[in-house]
């Protein structure tokens, strides 16, 4: 049968506040609740989707147990109350997980096998801190297949200073008090804001309280009060907990459908995805990854940097946003890249962070008529990059 | 007062403090800052929050926190996971001395709970899980409700335990949804063996405002409190009707009442009363009369009797006196019955269900035992007609319940059960028929009401694998089963009964092998006593009038008729058989019998002509108290009697199996502290079944 791949929509999405982990908001909040949560905002502000629609519920997390466990893509659904006919599943690339839960469940909206679809991803690192229950492979050392620095993320971020001399500590803490200051402008002129859905919270010695917005960022963040703080992954290095993304909860979600399906249901069809590409890196240096995913992705489309209007891209390290910068030409304040901010202030709930950089990128493309592609991208644990190219469907330069 | 508010705390000492933990919330939609309370013991749902002194002074320090400040929009109060609040703390209630300790728990709730419906906010109450008495009441003070629609359970139970909705209840509910309403929440379910409403049919009566899913019940519910703060939602309710309406309500609840307990329990009367009042009093006044029908209740021995019989249903029951270690129970994972009539149907069906193993009935003739099966399988699609088992469940259900001509089919069964004609030789021969397949450990239990088990066992080769499982009729209804132990029973055996019958979710009592156990025995000695006065000469509905004074669920002609005349001459004459200085035989029912009538009573509820004439007497008749008494004393004798010969182990088991098995009412605590309080006991034996209040445990 022959077969026409589909245009593939993101229709909306929806986030919880991101908590600190640890004694922050979601403490005693299990990582279930908070992704049944987003799921029915999701239904109650997309009236039109007949829940008996959707084809797909693909949730990730890095951590794959306890509450993030029992396939949560399933588990979530049932409990958010989808009807029972709607499938889910669990998806895991680290960080890049729902960022890959968009890009698997969107490419199956292209094929031609679902409709409608719900994508996003948890991470709740206070009740599953990483690396928990791992077991890496003797292999990996014995055969030396990666650098034992490979599996702590902050050592990998050190080892791209090395790589990348001219990134000095300097501008890494320039480019994360920049970063704080965008999200600062951002939620004061509320553009963050919109995408949240507010989560109970409940703590023994408080009782119930409600997260209604995000806990990481430290707005007034300066040079000076970064310069002091302690290089955790090597003596007198460069990467602390002020140029990096903490250690979060949260979770995120989106609905993706095909172009005709959302316009036969009336749904918003907010910007087009139209590629995506992932690409591997050496593991110890896993924050280069974006660089040739994107190079990738561009390549194949055959369009160049200088066409990317909006880049969204994970601060997991400011080192790692500057690796992709300086490898592109692009300037460390370069208005197109983060405009809203990122991970270092709002915080990066590892599998759950993808849909956020998407979620803001289909804002700003609201906001920006004369913008046609946008990209979202991310590096990933053990030495990968994953970058989205989307079009705006707001776009009127054409005209 | 305040003294009498610190003795009551002294009382309660051991009391689990349901605090109030208050913390700001913003409001979405900018609609404010808000107060958010939340209602926690600290424990997790196994132990609900409650309201004792302590309780309900951390209320009033929240609230008061509260009050001064302007900062704030609203104040909501909710519950822990699963529980709102599930009203008072009972447990010091017993503890209380005098009516002014009593007097004063009532105002403190009232004082506390009324500030919730007297701030100068609007307060929201969400109700987020089980909700009762105080709890609800807590509720109704608040401006406005919010339910989830995944609450289990809202009541007011106070009249079923002896006490009314005294926090406010009696007068804040039939002024929010009407006295008709409100008078099914506070009497009629209460009365009927305390029915429990979902959310879902709260909310239908107007006890909530709004109704959320339990998902994200909280985060929806204050979406709404914001929603209404804003002016966006404007709460309507229907206007309440107070005039002929309420009486009429008023009218029927009276009725209701008497009819059921005649006068035995206050409490639903009292409650009744604050309700008619409440169409017209002021808050003050409801409220000081609401307290002092708590302050006169909580004092009264109905509500003692209420409380005990509320932990022997709920503390003694789950640990059933004299039963051995459970780690000694077998296995059961095959199940025979012997008999295929109505009782081995409901017997089938119940271990079917229960404990999910096949069930195979057995009887010598092929129609008497597809008629059998196909009982059984008729209550299954029954079941599932009413949605309370599905397809694939009915199929399993049906499938495990199968028919055999030949007790072969035992072989491997661990469980056999006999629901046989009730006769010695019978029973004998069929036990015998088992163990000649059956492996040596399998259990052979007995359904039998009278006979003896140790009789029963004795021609076998292994009597002590027998034991008596003697269910109340109808068996889905009752919860009571007499677990009879032998004089060779061993202790395997009972042990593996008592696993059993937990499984099949049935208060079970250890009885010795004594003539027709407790319940008949004493149920048949009590009907005794009503029928001798009729063969005395007393006009027959004279003497089954006179027992009304106990609140008894029926009376004693109803239930003769409701256990059939034949079987209850059966009975009487065992027992006759057995102590015939105490037991008579009816010459009267025997004639009824032997007349082959069924039914004592006409479709109008008088008793039959043709009855009647049979039930005639002699030529002395006696009054109603006269019989009254004489049927008290003959229980008072019989119980302290069945006691020396260690029948079961305490008097509470003997009020556990009234209530159980035939119904006896709370405000009576099945028998024996109803006894002790009108002094009958005293009389006939020299001392009280209790020393003091009665205790369950």
């Amino acid at each position: 049968m022959p077969r026409t791949a589909r245009d593939v929509v993101f229709v909306d999405g929806v986030r919880t506040p991101f908590g600190k982990s640890g004694k922050g908001l979601y403490a005693e909040t299990r990582a279930d609740d908070m992704v049944v949560r987003v799921i029915r905002e999701l239904m109650r502000r997309n009236p039109d989707l007949p829940p008996e629609r959707i084809d797909e519920v693909a949730i990730a997390a890095t951590t794959q147990i306890g509450d993030q466990g029992l396939t949560i893509g399933r588990t979530a659904a049932i409990l958010a109350g989808l009807p029972r006919s709607v499938p889910g599943y669990a998806i895991d690339r680290m960080c890049a997980g729902a960022l890959t839960a968009v890009t698997t469940s969107g490419a199956g909206i292209a094929f031609g096998a679902y409709d409608v679809v719900i994508a996003g991803g948890v991470e709740h690192m206070g009740r599953h801190p990483m690396g928990e229950g791992v077991d890496p492979n003797p292999r990996f050392l014995s055969e030396k297949l990666v650098d034992p620095t490979a599996l702590v993320m902050g050592n990998t971020a050190e080892n791209l200073h090395d790589r990348y001399p001219s990134i000095t500590k300097e501008r890494a803490d320039a480019y994360a008090v920049r970063s704080q200051e965008k999200v600062a402008k951002a939620y004061a002129d509320g553009k963050i804001q919109p995408d949240l859905v507010e989560v109970v919270v409940r703590s023994l010695e408080q009782g119930y309280g409600l997260a209604t917005k995000d806990e990481p960022p430290r707005p007034g963040t300066t040079m000076e009060s970064l310069a002091g703080l302690k290089t955790p992954f090597r003596a007198h290095g460069n990467v602390t907990p002020g140029n990096a993304a903490g250690l979060n909860d949260g979770a995120t979600g989106a609905i993706l459908a095909a172009e005709e399906v959302a316009r036969e249901l009336g749904l918003s069809a907010r910007m087009r995805l139209v590629d995506f590409s992932f690409a591997g890196v050496e593991p110890e240096v896993m924050g280069v990854g974006p660089v040739p995913a994107t190079e990738k992705l561009l390549a194949r489309q055959g369009i160049s940097m200088d066409e990317i209007g909006l880049i969204e891209i994970n601060e997991a390290f400011a080192v790692q946003v500057l690796a992709f910068l300086e490898h592109f030409g692009i300037a460390d304040d370069d208005a197109r890249v983060n405009p809203w901010g990122g991970a270092i202030a709002l915080g990066h709930p590892l599998a759950s962070s993808g849909v956020r950089l998407m979620m803001q990128l289909a804002r700003q493309f609201a906001e920006r008529p004369d913008v046609r592609y946008g990209i979202t991208t991310m590096c990933v644990g053990m030495g990968m990059g994953g970058t989205v190219l989307w079009e705006n469907t707001n776009y009127e330069g054409g005209k | 007062m305040s003294t009498a508010i610190d003795e009551a705390r002294e009382l309660f000492k051991d009391e689990v403090v349901t605090k109030a933990i208050s913390r700001d919330i913003e409001l979405p939609y900018g609609a404010g800052t808000a107060v958010l309370i939340t209602l926690d013991n600290g424990h997790d749902h196994t132990r609900p929050n409650t309201f004792g002194p302590g309780g309900l002074l951390s209320l009033d320090a929240a609230i008061e926190a509260a009050r001064g400040r302007k900062d704030i929009v609203a104040l909501a109060v909710t519950g822990k996971p699963f529980i709102f609040a599930v009203g008072a703390d009972l447990s010091g209630v017993p503890a209380l001395q005098n009516r002014d300790q009593a007097l004063a728990i009532g105002k403190l709730g009232h004082d506390v709970f009324r500030k919730l419906g007297e701030l100068d906010v609007p307060t929201f109450a969400l109700v987020n899980g089980a909700a009762m008495g105080g709890g609800v009441e807590v509720a109704l003070h608040c401006t406005y409700r919010t339910i989830s629609s995944g609450v289990p359970a809202l009541a007011l139970p106070e009249t079923f335990l002896g006490l009314v909705p005294g926090w406010g209840g009696t007068y804040l509910l039939p002024n929010l949804i009407g006295a008709e309403k409100a008078l099914k929440v506070i009497i009629e379910n209460p009365l009927a063996q305390n029915k429990m409403l979902k959310g879902g049919q709260a909310f239908e009566l107007g006890i909530a405002d709004a109704m959320f899913e339990p998902a994200d019940f909280v985060e929806e519910s204050l979406r709404w409190v914001a929603k209404v703060v804003k002016g966006d939602v404007t709460v309507e309710r229907p206007e309440v009707d107070k005039g002929e309406a309420w009486d009429n309500a008023v009218n029927m609840a009276r009725f209701v009442v008497e009819g059921k307990l005649h006068g035995a329990a206050p409490a639903p009367a009292r409650a009744v009363e604050l309700v008619a009042e409440a169409r017209t009093r002021t808050r003050d006044e409801a409220f000081a009369a609401e307290d002092e029908a708590l302050a006169d209740l909580i004092m009264s021995p109905e509500l003692k009797a209420g409380l005990y019989a509320f932990d022997l249903v709920q503390k003694r029951a789950k640990r059933p006196a004299g039963a051995p270690d459970k780690s000694l129970a077998r296995k059961v994972t095959k199940v025979g019955v012997v008999g295929a009539g109505l009782m081995a149907g409901q017997l089938a069906l119940l271990f079917a269900r229960r404990l999910d193993v096949p069930v195979v009935m057995t009887d010598l003739d092929q129609d008497r035992l597809d008629k059998g099966v196909a009982y059984v399988h008729g209550e299954v699609d029954k079941l599932l007609k009413k949605g309370r088992v599905n397809q694939d469940k009915a199929n399993h259900l049906k499938a495990l319940v199968t028919g055999s001509l030949t007790k072969d089919a035992f072989a491997d069964a661990d469980f056999v059960i006999e629901a046989v004609f009730e006769r010695m030789e019978v029973k004998q021969q069929v036990f015998a028929e088992v163990e000649a397949v059956v492996s040596p450990e399998a259990i052979l239990a007995t359904n039998t009401s009278s006979l003896s088990i140790t009789e029963m066992a004795s021609k076998l080769e292994h009597p002590e694998r027998v034991v008596g499982f003697h269910f109340f009729n109808p068996v889905a209804v009752l919860p009571l089963l007499e677990i009879v132990r032998g004089e060779k029973t061993d202790e395997v055996a009972l042990a593996t009964a008592f696993a059993t019958a937990k499984k099949l979710k049935k208060t079970a009592v250890l009885c010795k092998d004594a003539p027709a156990f407790v319940v008949n025995r004493l149920l048949t000695l009590f009907m005794g006593e009503v029928l001798g006065a009729v063969s005395e000469g007393t006009e027959p509905e004279t003497a089954d009038r006179a027992v009304a004074p106990l609140g008894l669920p029926m009376s004693p002609l109803m239930l003769l008729q409701l256990v059939g005349p034949a079987v209850a001459l059966h009975v009487s004459e065992t027992l006759h058989e057995a102590f015939p200085e105490r037991f008579a035989v009816s010459p009267e029912l025997a004639e009824v019998v032997k007349a082959g009538k069924t039914a004592i009573f006409a479709p109008d509820f008088s008793i039959d002509p043709e009855v009647k004439k049979l039930l005639v007497g002699g030529d002395e008749p006696s009054a109603e108290s006269e019989i009254l008494d004489r049927a008290l004393r003959a229980l008072a004798k019989e119980i302290r009697i069945m006691l020396d010969e260690g029948v079961v182990a305490e008097a509470a088991d003997i009020d556990l199996c009234l209530i159980t098995g035939a119904g006896w009412p709370f405000h009576t605590g099945g028998i024996t502290p109803y006894l002790d309080k009108v002094g009958v006991s005293e009389a006939v034996n020299g001392k009280p079944f209790h020393e003091g209040d009665p205790k369950a445990v």
